[in-house]
């Protein structure tokens, strides 16, 4: 099994490679204890904490019932590269299937990747295991999109927020844990006394409160936020999208949050990412993503969300792509965006187009020079009237 | 019922109008549903009305009683534990809540249709689509199998289906979201209804799909001069398309007004609460605005106006008298067509 996962990923062609991401300053670890030293080190604010390299997710798509025969695989993540900055918020945005979450599962190795390296403070996490792995799990922590299934109907917020402690009891030592799960408790807006209580007995903007203790139990560094206000109402998003920003203050947080919602990863991102199809289309500073996009995909994006503010939508273009997105199992060659753009020409059936700060750009200071996979990129501001 | 007999809280009461003129009139409709730990009341005076070629939004959270104001609507209340106290609900100047059970189902399928959010549930996994489409067509109209495929297919196309015949036979889950939610407006449309109801239409959806889904949903509504209701909880989504807003909460509606004034002037402090509290697209906030505490237990609304724990105007009187849903003015009195606040204080929110 894991030999065969090796070959898979030794055969994986590095075509689609992102060249111009800077280099990864690994960290040489010859003993666990040095790997779990580097862990454990502390990276500077604006500094890179974790560094994605090419990362590549294939599910197999198999046929037969006694002997599987792999006849394809879901491309759900093809070949993406970024970095995440100590104490920023990288927003991850794009429709549905477009491999989101299956980012996420990779970055907290839930999920083995198919190819390529995750660099977390220069040891890629890919390969490590033993104590450091447990080093790095503990500073990598979660919060889920639904609050309604992701606790554990049986048992109380109590134990809910206290179980990473049974598996890292080096954080809370035994006779210390139920206070330590009050000052969550607290820290997260809700009554300590509630400790006792059972997720059923809160509404979902205050289970989706204990799933973030829950993540902040362990003191982690990052945290992964895959759709954490999705399920929520909206008069209960705004209270949880301010808690979280001020608990990234108050311990010195990175967040990666992954959502749907582009108004909503605008007001909480540093930096925003557009996948599409397993691709990373387009990445750079929120002004530079929703005010100067160069990318067809995220100016249809942009343009197709509806705002209500009837000011600002007058004399708005509304880009309405035709058709759907391809599946995954089998992408459009050359641009994958290529079956829906309105720019699509024939350069783009045949070549990938490369995430880089587009050539006539490049080495300027104009805000369109940011990392764009386009062979056309150009500026279009489809947010402002 | 003559008009005199009306509650205190109908919307902006225009001179000269009767609910028989309208193509659908809800008029203080009640509902409660008999539950193992008391009454639930879900609906709690709802008016609203639309017209032939109108589009009504109806925006509200989740709970606050939209869908189950269009089962009420639609017939489909499970009953018991569902109970319609009080209500009426005119179609065509009739009410349908007088009607036999046979004349109902008339006007239900031929006349009203409706459109779920979960577009996959709605659909029978089973049966091809195409085979679910004719049905229409066979029940209600009965044609043969085969025009009944020949017209599902014609539908098909109408909602923009690529190769139609080709994927007439395919089944539900062979299709994406957006598609699936595409053959249920078809399957909507099939025998050209006066009035449409849409709970929620596009909010499973991505949003370069959901746009193409209100494209398709407005266009159609314009050919066939139809009346829509849209329920949503995203103001957002409706902007575009729809002509007037109602914003219900615990079950009543709290603000009536043209889909542009409510988003500029909002006259209900929790219109302008749920507005505060949305990011924007075009520029970086500062702080979200967020509305404090929950949407409160429908076993037990607090007596007033029911935003009252949550709302930062609330005074006294709030708590004891519930504000009828009044016509709101300009600050020099001039009338505001369509629009319509329940609160004590609309003059302050509006105005101050
Ligand atoms: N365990 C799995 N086996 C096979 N295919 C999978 C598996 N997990 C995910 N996929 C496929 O990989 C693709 C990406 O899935 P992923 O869950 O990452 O999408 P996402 O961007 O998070 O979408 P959403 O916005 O709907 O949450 C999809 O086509 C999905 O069906
Ligand atoms: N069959 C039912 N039995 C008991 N309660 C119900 C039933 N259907 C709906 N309700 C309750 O009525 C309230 C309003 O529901 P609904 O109209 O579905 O809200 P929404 O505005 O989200 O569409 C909710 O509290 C819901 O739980
Ligand atoms: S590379 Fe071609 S198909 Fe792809 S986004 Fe650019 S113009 Fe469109
Ligand atoms: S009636 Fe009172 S509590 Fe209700 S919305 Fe108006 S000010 Fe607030
Ligand atoms: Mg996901
Ligand atoms: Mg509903």
């Amino acid at each position: 099994m894991a030999d065969a996962e090796k070959n898979e990923k030794a055969m994986e062609p590095a075509a689609d490679a992102t060249p111009n991401v800077t280099e990864v300053e690994t960290v040489e670890a010859a003993t666990e204890d040095a790997a779990v030293a580097a862990i454990e080190a502390k990276v500077d604010r604006g500094e890179p904490i974790l560094q994605v390299r090419n990362l590549v997710k294939h599910f197999p798509l198999t046929q037969g019932i006694l002997i599987k025969r792999q006849i394809g695989a879901v491309k759900a993540v093809d070949g993406i590269s970024f970095d995440l900055y100590q104490g920023e918020t990288l927003g991850i945005v794009g429709e549905s299937g477009c491999g989101k979450s299956t980012v996420a599962k990779l970055l907290m190795t839930l999920e083995t990747a198919t190819a390529g390296e995750v660099f977390y403070k220069g040891q890629d996490i890919t390969r490590l295991s033993g104590r450091a792995l447990r080093a790095v799990r503990r500073n990598i922590q979660m919060v889920f999109q639904d609050p309604y299934t992701s606790l554990n109907p049986r048992m109380t917020v109590g134990d809910i927020i206290g179980e990473p402690f049974e598996i890292h009891p080096e954080v809370a030592p035994k006779g210390d844990r139920r206070r330590k799960v009050q000052d969550l408790l607290d820290v997260v807006g809700l009554n300590p006394e509630y400790i006792n209580r059972y997720p059923h007995q809160f509404s979902g903007g205050q289970r989706q409160r204990i799933g973030i203790a829950r993540g902040l139990a362990l003191n982690p560094e990052i945290i992964i936020c895959d759709e954490p206000v999705s399920a929520l109402d909206v008069s209960v998003q705004a209270q949880v999208i301010n808690l979280m920003e001020g608990l990234q203050d108050e311990f010195n947080l990175s967040y990666i949050f992954i959502a749907h919602d582009l108004s909503i990863v605008r007001h909480i991102s540093d930096r925003v990412g557009v996948m599409y199809l397993g691709k990373m289309a387009e990445i750079g500073s929120d002004t530079e993503i929703y005010d100067h996009p160069t990318h067809p995909y995220t100016q249809a994006l942009l343009s197709a969300v509806p705002v209500p503010d009837p000011e600002s939508r007058e004399g708005r273009e509304r880009i309405i792509l035709t058709g759907d997105v391809p599946s995954p199992a089998n992408p459009p060659s050359g641009c994958r965006f290529r079956t829906r753009c309105w720019k699509a020409q024939d350069k783009c059936a045949k070549e990938i187009p490369l995430l880089a700060i587009p050539e006539r750009f490049a080495g300027t200071d104009s805000p369109a020079a940011h990392e764009s996979a386009c062979h056309f990129a150009e500026e279009k501001d489809v947010v402002h009237a | 019922m003559t008009i005199t007999d009306m509650p205190a809280d109908v919307p902006v009461p225009r001179s000269g109008e009767d609910h028989g003129s309208k193509l659908l009139d809800v008029r203080d409709l009640h509902v409660e549903f008999h539950t193992r730990d008391g009454i639930a009341k879900a609906v709690n005076g709802v008016n609203y009305s639309v017209d032939a070629g109108e589009t009504l939004a109806v925006l509200g959270e989740s709970g606050s009683g939209k869908s189950v104001t269009a089962q009420a609507i639609m017939g489909i209340l499970d009953m018991p534990p569902g109970r319609i106290p009080q209500g009426e609900i005119f179609f065509r100047g009739q009410d349908m809540l007088k009607m036999s059970a046979e004349e109902r189902r008339k006007i239900r399928g031929n006349k009203i249709a409706m459109i779920f959010q979960d577009a996959l549930s709605s659909l029978n996994p089973v049966l091809s689509v195409g085979y679910q489409l004719g049905e229409m067509f066979r029940v209600h109209e009965g044609l043969s199998r085969k025009e009944a495929k020949t017209k599902a297919i014609e539908l098909m196309d109408r909602v923009r289906i690529p190769a139609a015949k080709e994927r007439v036979s395919d089944y539900p889950h062979q299709f994406s979201g957006g598609m699936r939610q595409r053959i249920m407006i078809a399957m909507a449309m099939a025998l050209e209804p006066d009035l449409i109801i849409a709970d929620e239409p596009t909010t499973a959806l991505d949003v370069t799909v959901q746009a193409q889904v209100m494209e398709l949903l407005a266009e159609l509504q314009r050919e066939y001069h139809m009346g829509l209701i849209l329920i949503t909880h995203d103001l957002g989504v409706v902007a575009d398309v729809a002509d007037k807003i109602a914003v219900m909460y615990a079950g009543r509606i709290v603000e009536t007004a043209p889909v542009h004034e409510l988003y500029k002037r909002p006259a209900h402090p929790y219109t302008r609460g749920l507005l505060d509290s949305i990011p924007r697209l075009d520029r970086k906030g500062q702080e979200l605005y967020a509305i404090k505490g929950l949407p409160p237990n429908l076993l037990k609304i607090p007596t007033g106006c029911a935003f009252n724990p949550r709302c930062p105007k609330a005074e006294d009187i709030c708590r004891t008298d519930v504000p009828a849903l009044v016509p709101v003015t300009e600050q020099d009195g001039t009338e505001l067509p369509g629009r319509g606040s329940a609160c004590h204080f609309w003059k302050e929110t509006l105005h101050g």
